[in-house]
């Protein structure tokens, strides 16, 4: 037990070295994760779907690679073994993509995404689908048409969204690594509140062909994990040139790795947002942030205060520009190709009253929202007024990061304005639920890439609190090295990971009697909730 | 700008194919009337001269080769349909014979 312990909380890149080094086995590092989704994703629900015969076969394919020796051996990806979550916007072939939706409840993909092609080629096992917001739509994880997930943090707290699932994964030990994927702040925010690392790449950096499109000028694959280095090593893995997406950029792939290795940051101008803290952000977010930038300055970078004015335009312009490419984008689902199909109760039978009924009883309430405001945003008479004047906003957004980008070399910003909040607090108040993405939000606007990483608990109620970092498109390089070094720092000052400090989740409450018997601890894991 | 109103909702619902219930007409417009309101300083951030973006990082002539790819075999391309007959997706009536 201490040993499975010790395997599901190292990082993916100790876990690779062991592998190499053939300390251990990647079906006994799979069969850990597997061990421990059984054991608490009945309180944590982070995944949708467990894939435990393809993972183990997977591993063992890898043992056997290793065990020949030879030049297969030689040529196993680095990753070679390490356990992988993918969220379940993600298609994927041989298990369901529900996309968290009744819509697609059921539905399998006859094709892989990119990012899962090259995840199979690197031959690491897929663990399962992860939880999320129906549709990428939300920043809570309680939109899943499927049962929210739980914060490990705090069971009775949001895990962030719309990625809850992927980060509540790797926060709980259940998985080293996971993809997101990032339209506004769905990688960074989750990340945030449940202090992993969570990394939206630059737009077009990582191929999205076979995410299930929410707005596709802003969507954006990308990495989740526990260390700077982790998300670093999957984003090599993932990232580059995909001709299947034609908004993929054709420039090679940044040495990544090597970025997270430099190790300092001595002369770099870090530049603090103006606009993104201050009045509206929790205290114990701003203290947290604040004690980053000591630390940044320690290390002897130059802290610098830029001004984006415009930003405050962004969260109006983001609401009418996701919904609107949202709205085109989920036409597609009308009970004829795909997913679910409803006949109505009574009445003609035609193509037009099943695909509404069938959308009615589909669609969950946010996704009703999105699909209407964007219809209205797109009609006739209102397209200027709304559609027109959110594309230019983003113009003004691109002008601000420009701007502050001549005077530094990246910006920092906490990820979100407070820590989790409780399941159920917003979810009868859209707008209140919008603002936790007010300083995400600009990076998808103008397609440059962010990082968010844990900076520490707030002290008014002892939960994560994300930092993140904004570099200029192309350049997600800056972040791992910024990022790396601004972890170490910290690390260094709380004596280890932050997440050592998160509940264990299976340890027996005060009182109960020793559960020395796993499958009575799977009995228990499965009625938790309580906390 | 207009508010937004429980016609206004009724009208977009059916363009979006969505059927809503009475109660849900009129959560929606009460909700939509706040979001439209709070989004409104959009309009008037950007002067005549500022150009729109699209895409954050535009790319132009994005072609491929002319060769045959991956295509999905019928089969495949059914597999996830609600209903088929003899390789089609089968669709229900287009028009109302009433």
């Amino acid at each position: 037990m201490t040993e499975n312990n010790e395997l599901i909380r190292s990082s993916a890149a100790t876990l690779a070295g062991k592998l190499a080094a053939r300390e251990v086995s990647a079906v006994e590092v799979t069969q850990a994760h597997l061990d421990r989704i059984a054991a608490v994703d009945g309180k944590v629900h982070a995944f949708l779907h467990v894939n435990t015969d393809e993972a183990l076969a997977v591993a063992a394919e890898v043992d056997a690679i290793r065990a020949a020796g030879g030049p297969a051996a030689q040529e196993l990806h680095a990753l070679a073994g390490v356990p992988i979550a993918v969220k379940d916007l993600i298609v994927t072939v041989g298990q369901p993509t529900t996309a968290g939706s009744k819509i697609l409840e059921g539905w399998h993909s006859p094709y892989d995404a990119t990012v899962v092609k090259r995840l199979r080629a690197a031959k690491m096992p897929i663990l399962g689908k992860t939880n999320l917001d129906e549709f990428a739509m939300g920043s809570s994880t309680e939109h899943s048409a499927f049962g929210p997930t739980h914060n490990p943090w705090d069971l009775d707290r949001i895990p962030g969204g719309s990625g809850g699932g992927s980060a509540a994964a790797v926060a709980a030990f259940e998985a080293p690594l996971a993809l997101g994927t990032d339209t506004g702040g769905s990688i960074r925010q989750p990340g945030a509140v449940t202090g992993t690392v969570g990394v939206k790449p630059t737009y077009g950096g990582v191929s999205r062909y076979g995410a299930i499109a929410m707005a596709s000028s802003l969507d954006q694959i990308g990495p989740v994990s526990r260390t700077v280095l982790d998300s670093a090593l999957l984003h090599q893995v993932i990232g580059g040139h995909d001709p299947h997406d034609s908004t993929s950029l054709p420039d090679p792939l940044e040495d990544l790795v090597a970025a997270a290795s430099i190790g300092n940051v001595h002369g770099m101008r870090i530049g603090i947002i103006k606009e993104l803290h201050g009045e509206g952000y929790q205290t114990g977010v701003e203290n947290r942030f604040n004690e980053s930038l000591e630390l940044l300055k320690s290390a002897g970078a130059e802290i610098v205060e830029v001004s984006c004015p415009n930003f405050k335009y962004a969260l109006g312009a983001y609401y009418l520009i996701m919904p609107s490419e949202a709205s085109s984008n989920l036409a597609k689902f009308d009970g004829v190709r795909y997913g679910l199909r409803v006949l109505p109760e009574d009445g003609p039978m035609t193509i037009e009253r099943v695909m509404g009924a069938t959308r009615a009883a589909g669609f969950g309430d946010e996704v009703k929202r999105r699909i209407i405001l964007g219809t209205y945003a797109l009609s006739a008479g209102y397209y200027d007024a709304y559609y027109g004047s959110a594309q230019k906003v983003r113009t003004l957004i691109q002008r601000d990061f420009d701007a502050a980008f001549a005077k530094a070399d990246v910006l920092i910003s906490p990820t979100a304005p407070t820590t989790a909040f409780k399941l159920g607090e917003k979810l009868n108040d859209p707008l209140a639920m919008y603002l936790n993405d007010v300083a995400t939000i600009p990076a998808n606007m103008a397609g440059v890439p962010g990082l968010s990483l844990p900076g520490g608990l707030a002290d008014e109620d002892g939960l994560p609190v994300g930092v993140q970092l904004l570099a200029p498109a192309r350049q997600d390089a800056r972040l791992y090295r910024v990022g790396a070094v601004l972890e170490s720092l910290l690390e260094a000052q709380w004596g280890g990971p932050l997440l050592d400090r998160a509940p264990s989740l299976t340890e027996p409450s005060p009182g109960t009697p020793s559960l020395a018997d796993p499958a009575l601890n799977d009995t228990v894991a499965s009625h938790g909730g309580s906390h | 700008m207009a508010a937004i109103n429980r016609d206004d909702v009724a009208h977009l619902a059916r363009l979006a194919h969505i059927e809503m219930s009475a109660e849900e007409l009129d959560r929606m417009a009460g909700e939509l009337a706040v979001i439209v309101e709070s989004v409104k300083s959009v309009s008037e951030a950007a002067g005549e001269d500022v150009p729109a973006t699209s895409h954050p990082i535009p790319l132009t002539n994005v072609f491929r080769e002319d060769v045959v790819g991956h295509t999905f075999t019928a089969e495949q391309a059914l597999s996830g349909a609600p209903d088929a007959y003899e390789g089609r997706f089968k669709v229900p009536a287009i028009l109302d014979e009433g």
